[in-house]
């Protein structure tokens, strides 16, 4: 049995503290499921379960009391309607994601498209302990992107053409961080870059597109929301070619792999073998042209 | 610029902003001009954007120091 529950384990199958019963984990990629999936899932809670699920704090959902016996049919019966087992243990975790700009006025880039191609690319890889992967469409940062082991935030580096300007004082008053003054005799706006945050506030309330912008991604690490709580950090410039993302994202995966000791976390790494050297490898990623 | 009507939607919150305004404009003909005073702060950051949004095109926003703004919105001025 003890060997039996490390595969269970891998498998989505999380003991509970009643003998013989597991809650079971489904797969979920950006907190999306199709309207026959959560048919399957209802059926299988029924009929194996207790009648209920239970969502999970990162977008996934749980059948609480399969019993040991039923574990080879739940497993069929999930199949069958498309759904998966969900992972645990040391590996990449579920992909959490907001709407993004599929959906959501505020968002600056697909989240869903996102967290589905890093599913693909990185879903369930092996790694020294768990590591989690969040993306948000914009600076309102509804699916904390901070939290995770690495998380992408949406976000729009603003450019001003004076040409289309009509001087109404909309972008200052918009602007969160009070980075663009407006003169309106003197005709000028400008825009402290310092002080932005990319949030795109500004050319979302533009009334006459004087400011335009290409989205990208502005990334954090080293998130923890647990035993121990820190901030992912960021320290590099908006990224706005996804090549270049997955390549940072090999990186950061690669030197998890070759520093971590097993069981150690991300974050915990960093602060052992110092963030300085995690940081020069991952910017000579970002700054290759 | 005169402005065809006036609305004062610094005595509620959002959602109820954008929903006054709304009704506001629907009175209105397209290419006449309503003058709303509005909050700083969460009114401000999503009433010009929902406006723009919806085709109405804003012509002028003015601070009056006190955290208040008046802004200035022609009807369909974007279609
Ligand atoms: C300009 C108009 C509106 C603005 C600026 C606005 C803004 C917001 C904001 C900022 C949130 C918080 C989101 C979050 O923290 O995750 C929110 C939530 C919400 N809004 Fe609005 N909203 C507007 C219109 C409306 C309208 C017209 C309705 C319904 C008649 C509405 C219903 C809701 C509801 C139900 C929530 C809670 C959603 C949740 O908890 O998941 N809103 N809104
Ligand atoms: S983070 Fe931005 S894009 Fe995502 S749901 Fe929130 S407001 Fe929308
Ligand atoms: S919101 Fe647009 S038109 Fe108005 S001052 Fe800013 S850049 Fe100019
Ligand atoms: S992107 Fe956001 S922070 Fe940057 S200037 Fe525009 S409104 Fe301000």
């Amino acid at each position: 049995m003890s060997a039996n529950y490390k595969e269970l384990k891998k498998g989505g199958f999380m003991r509970q503290r009643q003998p013989n019963y597991f809650s079971m984990r489904l797969k979920s990629v950006g907190g999306q499921f199709t309207a026959e999936q959560l048919g399957t899932i209802q059926s299988v809670a029924t009929k194996f379960g207790k009648g209920y699920i239970h969502l999970t704090s990162r977008q996934g959902i749980e059948i609480p009391f399969i019993h040991l016996d039923d574990v080879d049919a739940v497993k069929k019966a999930l199949a069958a309607g498309n759904v998966q087992v969900g992972v645990c243990g040391p590996r990449v975790r579920t992909i959490t994601a907001c709407q993004g700009n599929a959906i959501c006025p505020s968002g600056l880039i697909d989240t869903q498209k996102l967290a589905a191609e890093f599913d693909k690319r990185y879903g369930g890889r092996e790694l020294p302990h768990k590591f989690k992967f969040g993306f948000t469409g914009c600076h309102n940062n509804c699916l904390k992107a901070e939290e995770n082991d690495m998380g992408v935030k949406g976000g729009v580096k603003p450019n001003w053409s004076a040409e289309k300007c009509i001087f109404c004082g909309v972008c200052q008053a918009v602007c969160p961080e009070k980075a663009i003054a407006v003169d309106k005799s003197a005709k000028s706006v400008t825009l402290d870059e310092n002080k932005c945050v990319y949030c795109g506030k500004c050319i979302k309330s533009c009334p006459t597109d004087a400011w335009q912008g290409q989205s990208g991604f502005v990334v954090s690490f080293g998130g923890l929301y647990g035993n121990k709580i820190a901030v992912g950090k960021n320290f590099l410039p908006i990224i706005f070619d996804e090549e270049k993302l997955f390549a940072i994202v090999e990186v950061a995966l690669q030197f998890f792999k070759d520093h971590a000791k097993s069981g150690e976390r991300f974050r915990t790494m960093l602060e052992r073998v110092g963030w300085e050297k995690f940081i020069s490898e991952v910017e000579a990623v970002a700054n290759a042209s | 610029m005169q402005a065809d009507d006036f609305l004062d939607i610094t005595d509620v919150v959002c959602p109820i902003t954008f929903v006054k305004v709304k009704v506001a404009l629907e009175e209105l003909d397209d290419g006449q001009i309503l003058e709303v005073r509005l909050n700083e702060g969460e009114p401000i950051q999503n009433v010009p954007r929902s406006l723009k949004d919806e085709g109405h095109k804003i012509l002028s926003l003015d601070d009056l120091g006190n955290g208040t703004f008046t802004l200035l919105v022609k009807k369909g001025g974007l279609k």
